[in-house]
């Protein structure tokens, strides 16, 4: 089954070869019902395009394009949410954003999330994905519970971490059993090192889906390619580092793209560990938590609105810039360019 | 000759599949499964214990056990009230995001008309607002729509921000379908409707169930949308549940402890019995 997926999907991205579905294939003299549906399409194809896309439309129009637009319109304004906006203020709110020092961490804390977050997870992923490739008993048992951590909720795992990882929780008492006392630390509370204790919770909760990930494309490498190499004569790291993970690129390339748009707007774990009022000398603070605590939790809706845009237009500004340069060969411009 | 040839290779892959791999593999690998459950573990097992166990001994074993935390959070209406929300949530949010993905994909996949590639992109560009962007002016129109504290205002955003991922997923497997297939339906008289009813609907079913696992639970997970939405307790899901019910027993860890522990119990089920399908679908997915 993953086999005719693959190359089903490998169909779809080739443009010469994928888009025969309806109406392509004009080197060869079409079937006259294909001609009638090249030229135009006819009413009762029209009502089922409408009846059938009409729903998603207005939900996706109603609740995501619009609330997106408004963010825009409303960072205009010092407004604290009741009654329309009146008190125009301009690019004042922008201003105040970028001279605010506190936001200014945010990002600096999100940059180094989004780095930090490539360099630690994707080596590693990819090693346990190799690992875990590899044919063995309990293979299955191993995948689902690599990927527990994702699965549970972020309150969860952000209630159980703050509780263990307390001046005398567990992690701490953990730590003495094991000789390791001279360890002891505040884990949460020294700002230094917060930022690599959330890199650790990061870690730790997100690792599954990167080698879930991987281990998909990995298992559309077909075996051929390794028996061949093997029976040349190649090592297996040799087959991994020269066959595997050059075959593995738009997958890790994918991940690549989700982990940075997710590390830019990183908030729960932070705002659940940190509290709703993490301030930047935490050493966690995220664009996320700053929009919150300055918008809505300090009745600001037209300022944390402002950040909202800020928070958006950076990560538009990352995802483009990634699209352009690392992604084009992967996607065809499935975000850019519409079908390919 | 052939036949022979594949028989064998097929023998010869059985036979590494129940082989047992090196030991170095199993050290790595049970290193790592401990790294991944010891957490959890430990809110399992802290909820077995007594907040007098907990304080002289953090990380140690239950002795006695005490089932008595998990019994009270079981007896109390408020687990049960929010496993009711949260169920309901995101059972709506996953019918609701494949049913009108399905279709949107469908029309995107196999039909051609002006705008196709418009919408398309209008739809992959949801991938770049993600929830946390739209947040505060998503809260403003739901309060203006009068569907504040009411589970509605939860899943139909949830379903706009979902179906993004689930065209994106989708519609290269509703393309993949071979157009023979097609063409001898309506030869036989199906129409395009009656297509999608009796071929793509089955043939998509792997691309659907992973979408439908992955959308189910994310919505149970969620936590920024119902903490702004959901301000009445009655209203509350299991994430804001948890939440609240840490705070208020916030000297109490071992009942908070059993309360965490039981609220990740049905998302995690629903994940081991479908994984398999998880990494079957994303195979297709993530190359297309």
């Amino acid at each position: 089954m993953t086999d005719s997926n693959q190359t089903s999907a490998q169909l779809a991205q080739d443009p010469s070869t994928g888009l025969t579905t309806v109406g392509g294939g004009a080197l060869v003299a079409p079937p006259p019902t294909r001609r009638r549906s090249r030229k135009g399409i006819g009413w009762p194809a029209r009502l089922e395009i409408a009846l059938m896309t009409g729903p998603t439309l207005i939900v996706y129009l109603f609740f995501v394009i619009l609330p997106v637009a408004v963010a825009a319109y409303y960072g205009f304004f010092s407004w604290q949410g009741y009654g329309p906006p009146k008190d125009f203020v301009g690019l004042r709110n922008y201003l105040l954003i970028f001279q605010d020092g506190a936001f200014l961490d945010a990002l600096w804390h999100n940059a180094a999330i989004v780095v930090l977050s490539l360099v630690i997870q994707g080596p590693v992923a990819v090693l346990l994905a190799l690992l875990l490739n590899r044919k063995m008993r309990g293979q299955t048992l191993i995948r689902v519970l690599v990927f527990i951590p994702y699965v549970i909720s972020e309150v969860v795992v952000g209630t159980g971490w703050s509780l263990m990882l307390q001046g005398d929780g567990a992690v701490n008492s953990l730590l003495e059993h094991i000789g390791l006392g001279w360890l002891r630390t505040d884990w949460l509370a020294n700002p230094g090192l917060a930022i690599w204790t959330l890199m650790g919770i990061l870690t730790w909760k997100y690792i599954g889906f990167a080698v879930i990930l991987f281990l998909a494309g990995l298992q559309g490498i077909p075996d051929e390619l390794t028996e061949a190499a093997a029976i040349d004569g190649a090592s297996y790291w040799q087959i991994q580092r020269r066959i595997t993970l050059p075959l593995l690129g738009p997958t890790i390339r994918i991940w690549a793209f989700l982990s940075m748009i997710g590390a830019l707007q990183l908030f729960d774990l932070v705002y659940i560990i940190w509290g709703q009022y993490v301030a930047s000398t935490a050493g966690t603070s995220t664009m996320a938590t700053y929009m919150v605590a300055n918008g809505r939790n300090a009745g600001e809706y037209g300022y944390g609105n402002a950040v909202a845009v800020v928070l958006f237009l950076i990560s538009l500004a990352a995802a483009l810039v990634y699209q352009r340069f690392v992604l084009r060969r992967d996607t065809e411009g499935a975000i850019t360019g519409g079908m390919g | 000759m052939a036949a022979t040839t594949v028989a064998t290779r097929r023998a010869t892959r059985t036979n590494r599949r129940l082989a047992w791999g090196s030991p170095s593999v199993y050290f790595v690998a049970v290193l790592l499964i401990g790294a991944m459950l010891a957490p959890v573990v430990y809110i399992i097992l802290g909820g077995f214990r007594t907040n007098a166990q907990i304080t002289t001994d953090p990380a140690g074993w239950p002795n006695p056990w005490r089932v008595g935390n998990y019994l009270g959070v079981l007896r109390g209406g408020v687990f049960w009230q929010e496993v009711l929300n949260s169920t309901v949530i995101a059972v709506c949010t996953t019918a609701g995001v494949v049913t009108l993905g399905l279709m949107t994909s469908y029309i995107l996949a196999r039909y051609r008309f002006r705008g196709r590639g418009a919408m398309y992109a209008l739809f992959a560009a949801g991938l770049m607002f993600p929830l946390t962007v739209a947040i505060t002016p998503l809260y403003i129109l739901v309060r203006t729509v009068g569907l504040m504290n009411t589970l509605p205002g939860v899943i139909l955003p949830q379903i706009g921000f979902g179906i993004s991922t689930t065209i994106i997923i989708l519609v290269p497997f509703l393309r993949a379908i071979p157009d023979e297939i097609q063409e001898a339906a309506s030869i036989d008289g199906c129409s395009r409707l009656g297509f999608f009813w009796r071929m793509v609907l089955p043939l998509s079913m792997p691309g659907v169930i992973t979408v439908a696992i992955l959308t189910f639970i994310a919505s149970w997970n969620s936590y920024l949308l119902p903490l702004f939405i959901l301000n009445r307790e009655s209203t509350f899901t299991l994430p804001l549940g948890v939440q609240a019910f840490a705070s208020q027993y916030s000297v109490d860890t071992a009942k908070v402890l059993a309360f965490t522990s039981l609220s990740m119990i049905p998302a995690l089920v629903f994940f081991s019995l479908f994984q398999r399908r998880i990494v079957g679908g994303l195979t297709g997915a993530v190359k297309g």
